[in-house]
């Protein structure tokens, strides 16, 4: 993928006139200018003093969520970093021992807040895997433009607040103004903007309504501008590539053994995405392209996510055009509600209703993983059940957990302020890493 | 009861497709349909590793076109440092650990890892079976793959199995001074252990300030810094929120 950042860090230091050289924010034109950052030099010996521990969190606005961070600083440079979590541990595996499959859904929501549409998705696909049903074709095509809106609005939000954390106030206020359209088109289908809730096991829990496709339309129509405004503002902006190019760099091996996956592990050079190397939803037979990054670093994974983000559009486009008329369930009162006019007029449709939604569709005994890309990474959903109408064990396989414990890693040897950049780069949510 | 659910195996056309390698005719991977309960083919690595560990690999079984092969205990670091460097199986990716509990209180607890072959494409899931008389520990594989500290960890914490070689096994999610036991255990009640009245005095007497661990104020030798009425704090137990018996 591109990698070229056109302009070139003032080097420190004083001009003739013992004026601070001032970095020249001109284009250099195509060639690339290496941005390697200078290696962290170790403290003179005779400088060199006790090392102090920093405590970052758990309540402090740059850790995105609860995370707490005990830092060990020589100097500025951190030696050591012990990351805590758990601060937003509340049981969701636990909970979803005791409730039925459709009942679990409202708590993928709360997970990975960012992405509850793509959780809601993911979870379905892994409860029919189990039920051993599948989906009609419009479900198919809708829930692909699900799971790209998610993915649009979670990257939007990393890219906000990532560009708050290193100092752009006006991306944030331009990205989140899109993240409001996508929000209004959740609510105009489902009735919720944050916690949707959109999937049922075996269908969704609308159809969208008319005349919503056109909103998908303006909004895939005039995103891109808006997009590309701001990552213009960005992408050769020299305090951006300062603080960015060169930091909490891993390289393609590191980053497979410590598992990390989506744009963290595409920014390290590795092309795995699960949409395209264990496809779901037909991914197979849209056209898109995975971005993958040459260094690793922050300022890669930041490339890797714009890039994603336009390749969401692409898909999005895709689906309009394919999306085929029929209905939303699958035809199997074993696990549908019968319509609510027939539940409060036939007898047969209001006992099957109640024994529905009192008892639940049970699902034969077996377990299965079935992994999404969700915009963190490989989302995954581990199903176990004994026969009866509430799994044995419902595993969240959650993206960020992995990503964020490989941070001792990517931060140490690197400056206080870096730690930052490389944490918000992580694009964690602690509802997800917590559960 | 509402009946179960009939398996695609009992309906007309069932294309076996495999989960795992589902591909077409070139070899690209496609969203894999139709897939059986069980029957479908098993992941070759199974088979290699049958042949190579012998009585080591207890048994294999497919379900929902994904292989699961049981292997002893004992033999675990062994197959999953050889699934890990054999250059043919090469599963470089860890995706999961994590354990099931089964409500059937005879069945044993299961460990469970889920491995990816990220080049062939592949997916495998390996478990041990853990007796709930005998002693709750599996080898650990930090050394193989990186990212199983935290996994690791989590599972340590949510089940009480430990994971031997692991340099750091604490909990993770809980605090460290948590005492109820291990929340993903089917004897752990959905409330807790303790009546929310306890829950609360003990999440009351749990100073935050004080929670560093001694182990994090080693590392700098911070603790002569400290001010001495939080050293005087951190030398008691209370510090830890932790009560004593009968308070």
């Amino acid at each position: 993928m591109r990698r070229t950042i056109e302009v070139a860090l003032g080097t420190s230091g004083l001009d003739a006139q013992g004026q601070p050289l001032r970095a020249p924010l001109v284009a250099q034109g195509s060639a690339a200018v290496s941005l390697e950052r200078a290696p962290v030099l170790a403290p003179e010996p005779e400088l060199k003093g006790d090392h102090m521990l920093i405590n970052i969190g758990p309540q402090h606005p740059a850790t995105h969520g609860v995370l707490r961070l005990v830092l060990e600083l020589d100097g500025e440079t951190v030696v050591r970093c012990i990351p805590h979590i758990g601060y937003l541990h509340c049981g969701f595996e636990k909970i979803g021992e005791y409730r039925q499959y459709n009942q679990i859904i409202p708590w993928t929501d709360r997970e990975d807040y960012l992405n509850s549409p793509g959780n809601n998705v993911a979870f379905a696909l892994g409860a029919e895997r189990l039920f051993g049903v599948g989906m009609t074709d419009r479900t198919k095509v809708l829930r692909v433009i699900l799971m790209e809106l998610s993915r649009i609005i979670s990257h939007l939000v990393w890219l906000g607040t990532t560009s708050v954390d290193i100092g752009a106030f006006t991306p944030f206020l331009w990205l989140y103004q899109e993240r409001e359209n996508v929000y209004n088109l959740l609510e105009a289908w489902v009735g919720a903007r944050l916690t949707t809730t959109a999937t049922r096991v075996g269908g969704m829990a609308a159809d969208i309504p008319d005349g919503w496709l056109d909103g998908l339309k303006a909004f895939v129509k005039n995103f891109p501008k808006t997009l590309e405004e701001s990552v213009r503002m960005l992408e050769t902006n020299a305090i951006w590539a300062g603080r960015t190019v060169g930091l909490g760099a891993m390289s393609a091996q590191e980053a497979v053994n410590a598992g990390l996956s989506g744009p963290m592990l595409r920014a390290s050079g590795v092309a795995y995405d699960v949409r395209k190397d264990f496809p779901y939803l037909d991914y197979e037979t849209y056209d898109f392209d995975v971005p993958v990054g040459t260094q690793g670093d922050v300022y890669d994974r930041f490339l890797v996510r714009v890039e994603e983000m336009r390749q969401s559009v692409r898909i999005l486009e895709q689906a309009i055009r394919r999306l085929p008329d029929g209905p939303v369930n699958i035809d199997d009162p074993r696990l549908i509600l019968p319509p609510k006019h027939k539940a409060t007029s036939e007898m047969e449709s209001m006992i099957h209703h109640f024994k529905l939604v009192m008892e639940g569709p049970r699902p034969p005994a077996g377990e299965c993983y079935v992994a999404v890309e969700s915009p963190k990474g490989e989302k995954g959903y581990y199903f176990v059940s004994d026969g009866t109408s509430k799994p044995v064990r419902w595993r969240i396989r959650p993206p960020s957990f992995v990503n964020l414990s490989a941070i001792p890693k990517m931060v140490e040897g690197h400056l206080l302020s870096d730690v930052i950049a490389i944490n918000a780069s992580i694009d964690i949510v602690m509802g997800e890493i917590d559960r | 009861m509402t009946a179960p659910v009939p398996t695609p195996q009992d309906a007309a056309v069932t294309p076996v497709v495999m989960a795992a390698v589902a591909s077409d005719t070139n070899g690209a991977p496609i969203t894999p349909v139709n897939v059986p309960r069980t029957g479908a083919p098993a992941n070759p690595t199974a088979a290699v590793l049958a042949s190579r560990f012998g009585a080591a690999v207890v048994r294999t079984e497919v379900v929902w076109g994904e292989t699961t092969v049981f292997v002893t205990r004992d033999a675990l670091h062994d197959v999953v440092q050889f699934l890990h460097d054999e250059p043919s199986e090469r599963y470089d990716y860890l995706v999961d650990i994590t354990a099931v509990e089964y409500r059937d209180g005879a069945r044993p607890l299961e460990v469970v890892w889920h491995l990816r072959a990220l080049g062939h494409r592949r997916f495998l899931r390996l478990k041990v079976e853990l007796p709930k008389r005998g002693p709750l520990w599996v080898p650990s594989v930090i050394d193989i793959y990186s990212g199983a500290d935290w996994l690791e960890r989590e599972c340590f914490d949510m089940f009480g199995i430990r994971f031997e070689g692991h340099p750091d096994l604490r909990r993770l999610l809980m605090w460290e001074q948590y005492k109820e036991g291990h929340p993903l255990r089917k004897d752990f009640p959905l409330r807790g252990r303790f009546s929310r009245a306890e829950q609360l005095k003990q999440a009351l007497a749990a100073d935050p300030e004080a929670r560093y661990s001694m182990e994090e104020l080693s590392i700098a030798e911070a603790f002569q810094s400290l001010p001495e009425d939080m050293k005087a704090r951190l030398a008691e137990r209370s510090a830890h929120g932790e009560l004593e018996e009968g308070e």
